[in-house]
């Protein structure tokens, strides 16, 4: 499967990932990518390592309080956590979705936004938002641009736009520079995760209109 | 640096008491000397197996040792990512608590001890300090397979040994920038002019790592 993702996640995001300081909704976005593409996490588990240095070669270390041990090991007394039920990887949803959703794709609670497009809005914080998008087979989604920076990512079916074509996996980064109008493919519609850090600008009046409603 | 000599005397090492795993590590020889690089090497080899040795035996003593080692590191991490001291200390004990628990999880042919340690201290600072959830990508099958071969661990260990040498080498204000990428002192956009760090090496074996465990997946 992730043989064939032809758009991947840049150096940097793999980089913020690691380093641990994007918004949540972008998180989400590289750990949904990293489960479905071996090539960019073994890349974001190399900066991984990053880390493992940058803590291991600190200058100066904090000493600990003296019953530190001892009260660490009452913690671990106290019983591990109970973990989660492990999901199983072959769906439409990847596992960090999933957690997201609080179940697979028949689980999505979508609102519908015109010409049969539906999206549901997944719940994170910070200045960023993740949304699912529901684009019919054959559809286009309005001829829009951004203000910061929007990944889509391909989770059933694919899409074609001005820059390329995007099946499962694959990532289109746009930013303020890109006016596009992505087109569901014909043969099935077409299920996508967008996270942007700022709202969509729409190139056409009535669209615009909407967005305070849409959220987007 | 390989002309250094380490004549400190340390007490045997928990791992390397006897034991029937394949991938215990090879046993120090008392008073021989050996070269600075090679022991920190070393030392990396033997953390593994002290996590081992708390996934199959519950061991208190190997965990006392990872706690003196990371815990200080843990702590002094957090605090450079705008802890207070309290905070940080707290932190540094649950994050050796979960290394306890998760201990069955950790992979050695995809990342040294503290490398892991470095993520689950990460998670912690996103999910106390942020206020954030952490999404974590799909885990793969990991835990009834067999265990990886010991080949595979040394390689990466050397590795990543190679990678710690590479970013010693780098131009000191590079390498301040990267820290402070990592004590989240720069946002994403920032980092972007931040790569361009020697990974190729490493990648490609936890890249070899991967495909093996998504093959047995499937």
């Amino acid at each position: 499967m992730s043989n064939k993702i032809k758009h991947h996640l840049t150096d940097d995001l793999l980089m913020a990932y690691a380093a641990g300081t994007l918004p949540e909704a972008f998180d989400l976005m590289v750990a949904t990518h990293l489960s479905m593409c071996n090539q960019c996490r073994a890349q974001a588990e190399s900066f991984d390592a990053v880390g493992g240095y940058v803590l291991e070669e600190q200058d100066e270390t904090v000493a600990m309080n003296d019953k530190a041990l001892a009260e660490t090991m009452a913690l671990i007394a106290n019983g591990a956590p109970i973990a989660k039920p492990r999901r199983l990887g072959c769906s439409v949803l990847p596992s960090p979705l999933q957690d997201y959703v609080g179940g697979d794709v028949n689980d999505i609670r979508w609102r519908p936004i015109g010409m049969g497009v539906k999206q549901a809005i997944l719940p994170t914080t910070g200045d960023a938002t993740a949304r699912l998008l529901f684009i019919p087979a054959g559809t286009a989604v309005p001829d829009h641009s951004h203000n910061g920076v929007e990944l889509t990512m391909v989770l059933q079916g694919a899409f074609s736009d001005e820059v390329d074509h995007f099946a499962r996996g694959d990532v289109e980064i746009a930013d303020e520079d890109l006016h596009h109008t992505p087109t569901a493919d014909i043969t099935g519609d077409c299920i996508c995760l967008a996270v942007t850090d700022a709202p969509l600008k729409f190139n056409k009046l009535m669209p615009r209109l909407f967005q305070p409603f849409l959220k987007i | 640096m390989f002309t250094e000599i380490d004549t400190a005397t340390l007490d045997e090492p928990v791992a390397s008491r006897p034991s029937q795993k394949p991938w215990r590590a090879k046993k120090r020889i008392k008073g021989k000397p050996v070269n600075r690089a090679q022991d920190k090497c070393d030392k990396r080899a033997e953390w593994v197996d002290h996590v081992r040795l708390i996934r199959d035996a519950q061991d208190q003593a190997a965990f006392a040792e990872l706690f003196q080692h990371f815990a200080p590191r843990i702590k002094a991490f957090l605090i450079k990512s705008g802890s207070d001291a309290a905070m940080a200390e707290e932190c540094a004990q649950e994050v050796m608590v979960t290394l306890w628990h998760k201990s069955h999880l950790f992979d050695p042919t995809r990342a040294t001890v503290a490398t892991w340690v470095f993520t689950i201290a990460r998670n912690k600072r996103i999910d106390v300090l942020r206020k954030q959830r952490r999404p974590e990508p799909e885990e793969l099958g990991w835990g009834p397979e067999a265990e990886p071969e010991q080949d595979d661990i040394l390689v990466l260990q050397q590795e990543t040994a190679q990678l710690r040498n590479a970013m010693t080498a780098l131009p000191e204000a590079q390498r301040q920038l990267i820290e402070k990428a990592y004590f989240g002192d720069l946002s994403h956009r920032e980092i972007a002019s931040q790569t361009g760090l020697p990974l190729g090496t490493i990648k490609s074996r936890i890249r070899l790592a991967l495909d093996r465990l998504r093959h047995a997946m499937n």
